[in-house]
């Protein structure tokens, strides 16, 4: 096994390390190359490893008391080897040095028995991410247990004023940081830091049987950017008594507009058919599919792995390919599938650097308000909750348990529940007539509000 | 089994079982009226089969101690990877700053659990060679294939886990328990006239893998996820709407799970979130329902010998004729609420708090042979097997999906439906249960549930039942 080098090993980045981080910046680096060694020493042809370490603190408060306090700390390193085209794979919390002997031993032996594989192995070298801008994800804080229980006390004190709230299930906050190496026996290593803090309030409105609960959340890189605690506790209050005194709709076909925190499932029910896993497993409903036009022109979507401070920013993925900004439906029209190098020599394609998948997936918008979208939909339902796993990738058909408001001319008339949505995606897809500007910036998948022209509704 | 566990997980640390006392009086501290230490050894294997390879094979483990204070609703806690001295006191010191004034609690003298094993304590890992775990997945595929030649993939899984525990509190418990698990799933993509669907069926339980291999469940597993996917291929477009619905025996229990299960847990009835909250006594399911939670059943999934408080399982009764009879509790809502523990307490690791959880949650049997549930019906569903499910335990809004349906004309089963998600309230739904089948079973061994981001396995069973009306989320008619 070659050890050579490239050269961007332990990229600096901006931000002064926690002491904790500063141990796992000299540690980790040091483990993940004796690994290599050891594995290339007793045979591997080839390694490749990721080892991380985080650590942080999360807070509850409920009914005005602190309920949990809870620190966690955590290490682990995952190593896959190869002999020839033969692949084994171990995953260790222990990384003293006996420990790690034995999981290359271990990983040695499995690859013994498994079967030859043609298309297994480490990406290629020559895609191995060379330099990159720290993409700046570490924001560092001291962790503080009385500030958060503060916090959380605050935050659910906010959404408390209410007297229809009638209990709570609590307010809290994390902080946290960790690390992630990964490193193969072309020499490349790469290191990201990052940290991450939430918020969230969940509130009870009602009582006995007629009891709605809701919640609001917040999350971010930087703890400077989080929303006001007293903003998330209303917020998760305004949600909650707006689902007091619910009705059933009458079974039919309606337009469907997806509330913006629910809409991102759509897009990830697309990545999920457009990924290599499933295509080469033949699993999915979108094979052979690209070059087609499965959604509206006015659709793309769209891939910034380089963001700064991004939910999901790396320069390499987990295969150590450097990333790049994929279009993966361009005006409508499927354009590429989101590939890790192994699903895509199965395909006879090249990896789209989505190793470990998309990062930072963004939706292009109509360009529509909130309310816009729903004076577009004019009559017909506003889906705020889905609940349930009924979507099948091999067939599209897709079917779930819904919760929101019946919308007349634009505006939401009364709380609906216990109803059911169902379509096929390939409809779904293409019959989208608006995506809105609101989008919710929170999560990896970033989308607006996305209205459906039309779907098949079970109620009463 | 203590000093086996002990020799396993303290000794390579230099603790001592001697010393875990003085641990425990560490996190107790001012304020604190209960405190316990987990300590836990896990390793797991897993072996998988595609395109007729099996192409990937890997183990994981995992080692640490967990440090719970609890000072009346409050709860401090922290964990560590290493278990030495050093490590688990400043985990103490860490849990128990969930308060800092009031009376210290006392730890007890620490005295054993006694309880019956219901399990092996062999490592399933290390049961079967190499070579016999690929023999059994290849048996797999080759069997899946065979049995229809429109079956184009197969994928099929094998894994195995061996968990180590030991667990003191300051209420003088000192229980080990050493847990097997094993599973075997296959996945099958079937096709025909370019249409495709796909299959999937799975088994385990808590017994070595050679029971797996004396059982012959490859081949069982295999031949029912072909199965699966051909009718799948026939199916037309679910109906939409409220009717009858004739659930399966077995898996369809998942049901219970959902719509019962969870909201009967202690934490969410103590404090008042729950829809069957304050209801102890009332009738809350037809008075054909009795519905139990049993962690004692030998070699199951969802069984444990003591929960990982150190509390020995037990059958616990839910709900009897209808009428609401108990919760599902741990140590600490128990004590909160005054009602008894029932061996329910359950975390997912060492790394996590535990909270009451099922085990194997089930109906007992009625009268009616199966046959009879689907003549009662004019038109309606009868759904055999589900996907996942979720509830909404405030609002007893709850949903499961069926992988296997068939639609119910006239009293008869006619053709196959595709999935299609069912949903209601879970206290009005229990009580339109009309019929109980005399057919009750368990799943096969499969069950992950999960809560608060923590998955734990579970069983499921129930016999056929009818209930008289269910929202079906369908596209057709």
């Amino acid at each position: 096994m070659s050890q050579r080098n490239i050269k961007n090993q332990n990229h600096e980045t901006d931000q002064a390390l926690s002491e904790q981080m500063q141990s796992w910046h000299q540690q980790l680096p040091e483990c993940a190359h004796k690994v290599l060694e050891l594995a290339s020493q007793k045979g591997a042809s080839s390694a490749e490893l990721s080892v991380s370490g985080s650590r942080g603190l999360s807070i509850n408060a409920r009914l005005a008391e602190v309920e949990t306090v809870e620190f966690n700390q955590d290490q682990s390193l995952s190593l896959t080897l190869y002999k020839g085209q033969r692949k084994g794979h171990v995953s260790v919390t222990d990384l003293t040095d006996k420990a790690l002997e034995q999981a290359v031993d271990m990983a040695l032996a499995f690859a013994e028995h498994t079967a030859e594989d043609s298309f297994a192995g480490l990406a290629d070298e020559s895609l191995m991410a060379q330099q990159w801008d720290d993409p700046q994800l570490y924001y560092p804080e001291p962790f503080d247990v009385d500030r958060l229980v503060e916090l959380s006390l605050i935050c659910e004190a906010a959404g408390r004023t209410d007297e229809r709230i009638t209990n709570s299930d609590g307010a809290g906050f994390y902080a946290g940081e960790s690390t992630t190496l990964y490193a193969n026996s072309h020499g490349f290593t790469g290191q990201l830091w990052g940290t991450s803090y939430s918020a969230s309030c969940v509130l009870i409105a009602g009582q006995g049987e007629l009891m709605q609960r809701d919640y609001w959340y917040d999350s971010n890189r930087q703890w400077a950017l989080l929303s006001d605690p007293e903003m998330i506790g209303k917020k998760a209050a305004e949600r909650t008594l707006s689902r007091l005194n619910p009705q059933k709709l009458s079974t039919g076909k309606m337009p469907v507009m997806f509330a913006a925190e629910v809409a991102s499932g759509l897009v990830g029910h697309l990545m999920g058919a457009i990924s290599g896993g499933s295509l080469y497993r033949n699993a999915s409903f979108l094979k052979d599919r690209q070059g087609e036009q499965l959604f509206p022109e006015f659709v793309s979507i769209y891939e910034q792995p380089h963001l700064i401070a991004g939910v999901a920013s790396a320069p390499f993925d987990q295969e150590g390919v450097a990333t790049r900004n994929n279009v993966f439906v361009e005006q409508g029209v499927l354009n590429q599938y989101m590939l890790s190098s192994y699903s895509a020599r199965k395909l006879g394609l090249d990896t789209s650097a989505n190793a470990g998948g998309a990062r930072n997936l963004r939706i292009t918008s109509t360009g529509e308000t909130y309310e816009q979208v729903l004076k577009k939909m004019g009559t017909g339902l506003l889906v705020t909750e889905l609940m349930g796993q009924g979507v099948n990738m091999v067939t599209g058909d897709y079917s779930r348990g819904a919760a929101g408001f019946w919308v007349e001319n634009g505006v939401i008339q009364y709380p609906v529940h216990e109803i059911t949505i169902a379509g096929n995606l390939n409809d779904m897809f293409r019959h989208i007539i608006a995506i809105g500007s609101d989008v919710d910036v929170r999560g990896n998948t970033q989308t607006g509000s996305i209205l459906i022209e039309e779907m098949a509704v079970a109620g009463a | 089994m203590i000093e086996q566990v002990s020799r396993e997980l303290l000794l390579p640390g230099n603790v001592s079982l001697d010393q875990l006392d003085q641990f425990l009086t560490q996190a107790m501290g001012p304020g604190i009226d209960f405190a316990d230490l987990y300590f836990q050894q896990s390793m797991s294997e897993s072996w998988v089969l595609e395109e007729g390879l099996v192409k990937d094979a890997g183990y994981s483990a995992d080692r640490g101690v967990g440090v719970r204070s609890i000072s009346g609703e409050k709860t401090g806690f922290s964990y560590s990877g290493d278990i030495t001295a050093l490590a688990i006191s400043q985990a103490a010191q860490a849990a128990r700053s969930i308060v800092r004034q009031g009376q210290s609690g006392q730890v007890q003298a620490l005295a054993r659990v006694h309880f019956n094993p219901l399990y092996v304590a062999d490592n399933p890992i290390l049961a079967l060679s190499s070579e016999e775990k690929l023999a059994i997945l290849q048996q797999a595929d080759t069997i899946a294939r065979e049995v229809d030649s429109r079956v184009k993939e197969v994928t099929a899984s094998l894994s195995a886990s061996f968990e180590q525990v030991l667990i003191v509190a300051s209420d003088g418990t000192l229980a080990a328990d050493i847990r097997p698990l094993v599973r075997i799933n296959v996945s099958v993509i079937a096709e025909q006239n370019g249409r495709k669907e796909r299959g999937s069926a799975g088994a385990g339980g808590r017994y070595s893998l050679k029971t797996l291999l004396d059982k012959s469940l490859a081949e069982t597993v295999a031949k029912e996820a072909v199965r699966q996917a051909l009718v799948n291929l026939e199916a037309v477009d679910a109906p939409a709407g409220n009717m009858p619905v004739v659930l399966g025996s077995g898996w369809p229990g998942v049901l219970l799970h959902e719509a019962v299960g969870h909201g009967l847990e202690g934490d969410f009835n103590r404090k008042g979130s729950s829809a069957f909250s304050g209801r102890i006594g009332e009738q809350v399911a037809s008075s054909l329902c009795t519905i139990v939670d049993d962690g004692t059943l030998a070699d199951r999934r969802g069984s444990l010998s003591v929960d990982d408080e150190g509390t020995p399982t037990q059958n616990t009764t839910l709900i009897e004729n209808g009428r609401l009879v108990g919760y599902i509790q741990d140590k600490m809502n128990a004590r909160l609420m005054g009602h008894g523990v029932t061996g329910n307490g359950r975390r997912e690791s060492f790394a996590h708090l535990p909270m009451p959880r099922m085990t194997n949650t089930y109906m007992l049997p009625g009268e009616h042979p199966p046959e009879e549930l689907i003549a009662s019906v004019k038109k309606g569903i009868y759904a055999v097997n589900f996907g996942g499910g979720q509830v909404d335990i405030t609002s007893g809004k709850f949903v499961f999906s069926a992988s296997e349906a068939y639609l119910i004309e006239n009293g008869r089963v006619t053709a196959p439906i595709k999935g299609a998600t069912l949903i209601g309230n879970g206290p009005e739904t229990m009580q339109k249960i009309s019929m109980v089948g005399n057919d009750l079973r368990l799943d096969d061994g499969v069950g992950v549930c999960g809560k608060d981001g923590q998955s734990v396995p579970v069983g499921v069973g129930q016999p056929s039942l009818k209930i008289d009306e269910l929202t079906v989320g369908g596209t057709g008619e």
